[in-house]
C-alpha cells in the first residue's frame, strides 16, 4: 500500500497538523511515512499545502507532482491541485466558499461541510479533524486507534484533554462525507 | 528496548543527535531555512541535562570561530546555517582546515546566488566540495537523503571530523530539512569528560602539564618549506579519507542507465526510476553519500557497463563535472536540474532521460 496524498488550504485552517497527525497515526500502524510542507512566505496568511505519504515500503520522493488523493479546502487550492489527482484517483473538499466546483470525469469526488459542521460543534478548531474524519471514511487506510495514538504524539500533554473532543471531530466527518460522483 | 521512533523535521532531528551523540556545544545564528536546529535547541535545553553549550551567536562569522575555540580544546563543538551564512562561515572553515581541527557544519542549502530565495537548493556543492574559503584543503561532506540520514550523520560527522582532523559538512537542502519522516532515535552517549579528551586528543589544547610541550593551535606557518611539508600531510590526509567512501546503489543491477543524485534529488530521482521503468527503460540511481571524498571508483565501473548517465542536481550542473571526470569518457554524462528554489519533478527527469540520453 502506498497513498499519496496533497493537503491544501489557507493557512491556519489546520492543513499541516492535519497532515502532521495522520503521519504520525502511520508511524503508530508501522508504515513508513513522510510530510512535506509548502514552506516561507506564503503560510503567514496565504495558502498552505502538504504533501503526506504513508506506505508500507520505503517512501521514494517526498515530493509529487500528482497525487492518489487531493484534499482540498479553498478556491486557490482546488485551481491548483484538481489537474493533479491521478485518473481514477480521489478528491475530497469542503464546499464551503467554492465557486467553481471540480469539473473532472475521471476521478471520485466526494464533498465534507467541515466548516458548517465544525461550526455546529460549537469548536471551528475540529475543522481539520472533520475532514480528516472524512477522509478516513473514504480511504481506512489507518485504524481508528492508530489515530488517536497519533493524534496523542502530534499533540503537547497540556492539550490531551481535547483528544475526546478531536475523535468526535473525526467520527463527526466520517458520518457527513458526502459522494459526488465516483468512477 | 522497545526502539524509539519520532515524526521529526529534518532540522530537529539534527539538534536531537547532536545532545544524543555527546555534542559539547553548538553555536549559531538562525536563518531560513534551518531556524528550527537553534529553536529546537533552546526548547530542549540541554545544558541543564548534558551540559552542552546551545548559543546563539551575535553573527555567523562569531559562530564559526566559537567552533574554532571549542574544537582547539578538542570539544564536539558544532555549528548551522544555510547558504548566505555558510558563505559568513568560509573564512573560519579554512582556519580549521588550516589548523586541522575537527567541527561539524550543517548547510541547510537555500537558492543563490546571493540572498536569493528561501527555497531548497544544491546550488553550493561546489562551495562545499572544492573548499569554500582559501587554500588547498578538503572537507568531509555528507549529504544525506533523509531525516533519519540527517539524524545519523551527525554521529558519522563527529567520528569522521576526529579521525582525519578536519571539519566535517553536511550538505542537506530546504527540503530535507523541513520534511518530517521517522526517525528512529539511539541511545544517549555522554559527553567526554577531561581525562578521556586528553587522552584521545593529545594535541587539544587542553592545560599543559609538566610532562609534555605545549600545544599549538594555528593556520600561520611563514615559512614556506614548513608551509609546504604541511600542505603535503593535509593533502595525504585527503587521500586517506577516500576509505571512508559511502554511497548508495539502487535498481543498479539490470541498469542500462544511471541517475547520479545527492540529497534530495536522489529521493526525486527513485520516484522516477519507478515511473521510467513502467515504460520499459531500465535506469537506476548510484547515489553519493560522501561528496567529498566523492564516490570515483564506482562511477567509473559503471561506465564501462552503462548506456549513460543523467547527473540530476537542483543547481545549474556542478556535480556533473565530477562525474565526468571520474568516467574518464567512457560513457556520455549528461546533466538535468532546475535552480532557484524550484524543486525538479520525476516525469520532467525522465523526459530528460528520454531526450538527453535514449533518443540523443
Amino acid at each position: 500500500m502506498t497513498e499519496e496524498i496533497i493537503i491544501a488550504g489557507f493557512g491556519g485552517q489546520g492543513v499541516l497538523s492535519m497532515g502532521k497527525i495522520l503521519a504520525y497515526s502511520g508511524i503508530m500502524q508501522d508504515q513508513e511515512v513522510s510530510w512535506m510542507p509548502s514552506y516561507g512566505p506564503e503560510m503567514r496568511g496565504g495558502t498552505a499545502n502538504v504533501t503526506v505519504i504513508l506506505s508500507d515500503d520505503r517512501i521514494s520522493s517526498p515530493i509529487l507532482n500528482e497525487y492518489d488523493t487531493a484534499i482540498l479546502l479553498n478556491q486557490q487550492s482546488m485551481d491548483k491541485f484538481e489537474a493533479t489527482v491521478k485518473k481514477g484517483g480521489t478528491l475530497l473538499y469542503d464546499p464551503n466558499g467554492i465557486i467553481k466546483h471540480p469539473s473532472r470525469k475521471d476521478i471520485n469526488i466526494y464533498q465534507v461541510e467541515g466548516a458548517e459542521e465544525a461550526a455546529k460543534m460549537e469548536s471551528t478548531k475540529t475543522f481539520n479533524m472533520i475532514v480528516l474524519g472524512a477522509y478516513l471514511k473514504l480511504k481506512p487506510i489507518v485504524i481508528m486507534e492508530n489515530v488517536i495514538k497519533g493524534l496523542k504524539k502530534s499533540l503537547p500533554s497540556r492539550h490531551h484533554h481535547l483528544v475526546p473532543l478531536n475523535e468526535k471531530a473525526i467520527t463527526r466527518g466520517m458520518e457527513v462525507v458526502k459522494t459526488i460522483q465516483t468512477v | 528496548m522497545a526502539k524509539e521512533l519520532r515524526l521529526m523535521k529534518g532540522n530537529e532531528a539534527i539538534a536531537e543527535a547532536a545532545i544524543r551523540a555527546g555534542a559539547d556545544a553548538y553555536f549559531g545564528y538562525p536563518i531560513t531555512p534551518q531556524s528550527e536546529v537553534l529553536e529546537y535547541l533552546m526548547g530542549e535545553k540541554p545544558y541543564e541535562k548534558t551540559g552542552m553549550v546551545v548559543l546563539q551567536a551575535e553573527s555567523e562569522v562569531a559562530a564559526i570561530n566559537m567552533v574554532y575555540g571549542g574544537a582547539s580544546c578538542g570539544r564536539k563543538v558544532m555549528t548551522s546555517s544555510s547558504s548566505p551564512g555558510i558563505s559568513l562561515k568560509q573564512e573560519g572553515i579554512s582556519y580549521m582546515a588550516g589548523a586541522e581541527l575537527p567541527g561539524l557544519i550543517l548547510n541547510v542549502v537555500r537558492g543563490g546566488p546571493g540572498l536569493g530565495t528561501i527555497q531548497p537548493s544544491q546550488s553550493d556543492y561546489n562551495q562545499a566540495v572544492k573548499g569554500g574559503g582559501h587554500g588547498d584543503y578538503k572537507l568531509v561532506v555528507l549529504a544525506p537523503a533523509s531525516v533519519q540520514e540527517m539524524y545519523d550523520f551527525v554521529e558519522k560527522g563527529f567520528e569522521l571530523s576526529f579521525k582525519y582532523r578536519t571539519p566535517t559538512m553536511i550538505l542537506s537542502d530546504g527540503v530535507i530539512g523541513q520534511m518530517m519522516e521517522k526517525v528512529e532515535l539511539s541511545e544517549y552517549k555522554p559527553r567526554w569528560t577531561h581525562e578521556e579528551v586528553v587522552k584521545m586528543h593529545p594535541w587539544a589544547t587542553t592545560g599543559k602539564t609538566a610532562d609534555r610541550e605545549r600545544n599549538i593551535i594555528t593556520s600561520l606557518n611563514l615559512q614556506s618549506d614548513v608551509q609546504e611539508e604541511h600542505n603535503l600531510k593535509l593533502q595525504a590526509k585527503y587521500k586517506k579519507m577516500e576509505e571512508d567512501v559511502m554511497f548508495e546503489e539502487v535498481m543498479c543491477d539490470d541498469a542500462e542507465y544511471l541517475f547520479v543524485a545527492f540529497g534530495s534529488s536522489a529521493r526525486i530521482c527513485q520516484k522516477a526510476i519507478q515511473n521510467a521503468r513502467e515504460k520499459g527503460i531500465k535506469v537506476g540511481l548510484l547515489r553519493p553519500i560522501t561528496l567529498s571524498p566523492f564516490p570515483s571508483v564506482i562511477i567509473r565501473k559503471y561506465a564501462d557497463k552503462v548506456k549513460g548517465m543523467l547527473s540530476v542536481e537542483m543547481n545549474a550542473g556542478q556535480m556533473v563535472h565530477d562525474i565526468k571526470l571520474a568516467v574518464e569518457g567512457k560513457t556520455k554524462v549528461e546533466y538535468y536540474g532546475r535552480m532557484g528554489g524550484i524543486i525538479p519533478i520525476p516525469s520532467d527527469i525522465v523526459k530528460a532521460l528520454e531526450t538527453k540520453l535514449i533518443g540523443g
